[in-house]
């Protein structure tokens, strides 16, 4: 690899040709702060956050977008350099809604955080007009903020070119710049989808879930009410962060030990219906395999494909499996099977999800989505705001002792966590498709070629004398990507796997959030992957069909897999949608 | 929140539409196509509303929101029409000392239009421009090619009837 010799702040470095002043400083171990840059997302060098002194230069640079060459001195601390960060940070306090106490990022706000560490003494320096912005609450899943915006665009750079869907971006300009819809539609009248990565990335409270915690209370605290929590797979790999635990961590058994004590009279896990989901989509595959159905079959677990789909896809509704997301299933096999098994009136149980995503509460409003005649689900919180429930009572999460979901809708298997991984529903379907097909045991559980978080993978299985090719993709660019090559004919696919977030679920818009600094360096996503991959590989049991309680499930009560009362139960439609509202 | 109500519904005829697709078809697979198209497009229809930027957004595969984000930087482009009489008040400095921030408030009162609307029977539009070079005669308002120089808040109504 070529080289450059740099000098920063007197050390002398040698640096691969091409790194930006911000690379080569940080194989300097020196950390220059950034607000707006995103690696490979939004490199526009347009906060001036990450301004150093290069000697000769007329002004300071970006370093995050400014090239190093041979023989370049930077002083990245020099008091210049410092004097510029400190004053662009009071300009942006200038415009920005100061409510820091009641903000939802208060004590993880990114804005806060270098106001700190650049010594901001005083945020009201250059006191004058200030925009005033009408919040935008249109959207089933997330409020709009714009007075608390400062313009950084890491949010519409990921929707637009991560997402593939565009619908918020820069309005107006010059002091009336600001970050909205077209027409200044509300987000809930535009196509998004509802993913949620904008939150994900957003370093101030300008983007936040709906938050429903307070109902959530209000229900725990109803004595008529049995309240049932369902946790998704993704949750217990990211849930840690939100206490200081390192990315990765698993902490199932203290999110169950959490959720206890917050007063849910069952604790469930979503994972069960992962391998439900298993279990009527493999079926529905190998029906439309072995009838002549529509194909490639399309999974259906990621509400914010679905709708994605639906907006941008509505001529391939029909590839999309019928089978409602695991989320959903759950809800429904609760309130029918496990109600009556406990002789409990589904007008009373109150189902909450947790959940790594915040389209799934979009999702929980859908057409048909009642299997019992009430909701299926009530209120779905993002992990986020579980562990907002947990500060909010008091649980010293670090301290409490692990536990077991309870039975027997806390059952699960190997198959189950994984979905929350990309290419996970491909390999658990695949472990269940194959040994129904060929009718003999697999001699090894692991689809390697499924995993990872490449965003587009593709595989091909001889199984029983059949090719099956099978594909994967996370984030929707890359769904688009995807779809156009089978629309044209280009790839030919029977079974694709989908998932709207880059890297799967563990990704998800309603996870904790990490700064930039550490999603600039960190692949968050395959650390928390490798977590469900870890209880995957520790699992006594690691195939859907094997779930003695889904087996039971089936035997008391569904008959088998695609049965007329599961269709009736766990199957749904779609709708066509267009991009644009006229 | 909701889409902007402009003051005057769309009018666009078949042929424009066509005259539109035409130009998106020449501009459509080049680098750079959107900024012709919107000034052609504006050229067609006179400005640029949610039908037309719609139209756009679909045959090009642009989010309309990206269209949206550029037509609203650049002040040449217009979200509503021109009216029969275009009313353009200076806010150049001399002008602005000499009240005519106070023209633009009485204007608003009147027609009921904010700054870069048009009343909905199509008949005035109102629009803030920078300095004319009449600063002699500030503040200074022009309809059309009229122009009223010296004139104060109480004139306006005069002004606006020698048009009805």
């Amino acid at each position: 690899m070529e080289t450059v010799n740099v000098k920063i702040n007197g050390i002398s470095i040698d640096v691969p040709k091409g790194s930006t002043i911000l690379e080569a400083a940080r194989l300097a171990h020196i950390e220059i702060p950034t607000l707006c840059f995103l690696k490979e997302i939004n490199e526009i060098g347009a906060c001036r956050i990450c301004v150093v002194e290069v000697k000769g230069a007329r002004s300071l640079v970006a370093s995050c977008v400014y090239p190093v060459s041979d023989g370049m001195e930077v002083y990245t601390n020099s008091p210049k350099v410092l004097a510029s960060r400190k004053q662009t940070l009071q300009l942006i306090l200038s415009d920005h809604d100061r409510k820091c106490l009641s903000c939802v990022r208060n004590g993880d706000c990114e804005l806060q955080k270098l106001c700190k560490d650049l010594n901001v003494d005083d945020e009201t320096l250059y006191e004058g007009e200030q925009n005033q912005y009408e919040l935008d609450y249109s959207s089933a899943h997330m409020v709009r903020d714009n007075n608390k915006c400062i313009l950084c665009r890491r949010c519409s750079a990921v929707c637009e070119h991560v997402q593939d869907v565009g619908v918020i971006g820069a309005n107006e300009r010059g002091f009336k710049t600001n970050i909205s819809c077209a027409f200044e539609m509300g987000l809930g009248e535009t196509s998004c989808v509802s993913c949620g990565q904008c939150i994900a990335v957003c370093p101030t409270g300008a983007l936040f879930e709906k938050d429903f915690t307070d109902e959530v209370f209000e229900a725990l605290s109803d004595p008529d009410k049995y309240v049932i929590v369902q946790t998704a797979p993704a949750v217990r790999a990211a849930l840690g962060e939100a206490f200081g635990l390192p990315i990765g961590t698993n902490v199932q058994g203290k999110m169950v030990a959490a959720l206890r004590r917050l007063g849910f009279d069952k604790v469930f896990d979503t994972d069960f219906a992962a391998d439900l989901t298993i279990m009527e989509e493999a079926t529905e595959f190998l029906d439309r395999v072995q009838n002549g159905g529509t194909l490639p079959l399309i999974t259906s677990c990621s509400p914010g494909w679905i709708k994605y789909c639906e907006h941008y896809y509505p001529d391939m509704l029909d590839n999309l499996s019928s089978c409602k997301s695991p989320q959903q299933m759950f809800g429904a096999i609760t309130k029918t099977y496990y109600a009556q098994k406990m002789g409990l009136n589904p007008e009373n149980i109150f189902m909450v999800s947790v959940m790594p995503c915040t389209a799934k509460k979009f999702e929980i409003g859908r057409d048909d989505q009642n299997a019992a005649g009430v909701p299926d689900v009530d209120i779905s919180i993002t992990t986020r705001e579980l562990a907002r429930m947990i500060d909010r009572v008091g649980l010293n999460f670090l301290a409490l002792p692990d536990e077991d979901f309870d039975d027997p809708l806390g059952r699960s298997t190997g198959a189950g966590v994984i979905f929350g991984a990309t290419g996970g529903v491909m390999e658990a379907a695949l472990r269940t498709a194959v040994e129904v097909l060929t009718n003999e045991e697999l001699p090894k559980l692991d689809f390697k070629e499924v995993r990872g978080t490449e965003g587009i993978k593709t595989a091909s299985y001889n199984v029983a004398g059949m090719d099956i090719n099978v594909a994967v993709a996370s984030g929707l660019k890359n769904a688009r990507t995807l779809l156009d090559e089978v629309k044209s004919g280009k790839a030919n696919y029977h079974f694709i796997e989908i998932m709207g977030c880059p890297g799967g679920c563990v990704n998800g818009g309603g996870q904790p959030q990490q700064p930039a600094s550490v999603i600039n360096t960190v692949d968050v996503r395959a650390v928390r992957a490798k977590a469900l991959y870890d209880i995957d590989a520790s699992m006594p049991i690691r195939k859907s069909h094997e779930n003695p309680a889904v087996k039971q499930l089936y035997d008391d009560f569904l008959e088998k897999p695609g049965s007329h009362k599961a269709h009736e139960l766990l199957h749904t439609t779609y709708v066509k949608r267009s991009i644009n509202s006229l | 929140m909701g889409i902007s109500q402009k003051t005057v519904p769309f009018a666009g005829t078949k042929q424009q539409h066509e005259e539109l697709l035409k130009v998106i078809n020449q501009h459509k697979g080049d680098h750079g196509a959107l900024m012709p198209i919107l000034q052609e497009a504006q050229a067609i229809y006179g400005y640029l509303p949610i039908e037309v930027q719609t139209i756009i957004s679909n045959e090009m595969n642009i989010p309309l929101e990206k269209i949206y984000g550029i037509v609203t930087f650049y002040s040449q482009f217009s979200l509503s029409p021109k009216g029969k009489y275009t009313i353009s008040v200076c806010l150049g400095t001399a002008c602005y000392v000499r009240g005519a921030g106070d023209i633009v408030n009485k204007l608003e009162d009147i027609l009921k239009i904010s700054d870069g609307e048009c009343t909905e029977d199509g008949k005035f539009s109102l629009e803030s421009c920078r300095c004319i070079g009449a600063c002699g005669l500030a503040p200074v308002l022009t309809v059309n090619d009229d122009v009223y120089g010296k004139i104060t808040a109480d004139d306006v109504e005069g002004i606006l009837a020698k048009y009805e």
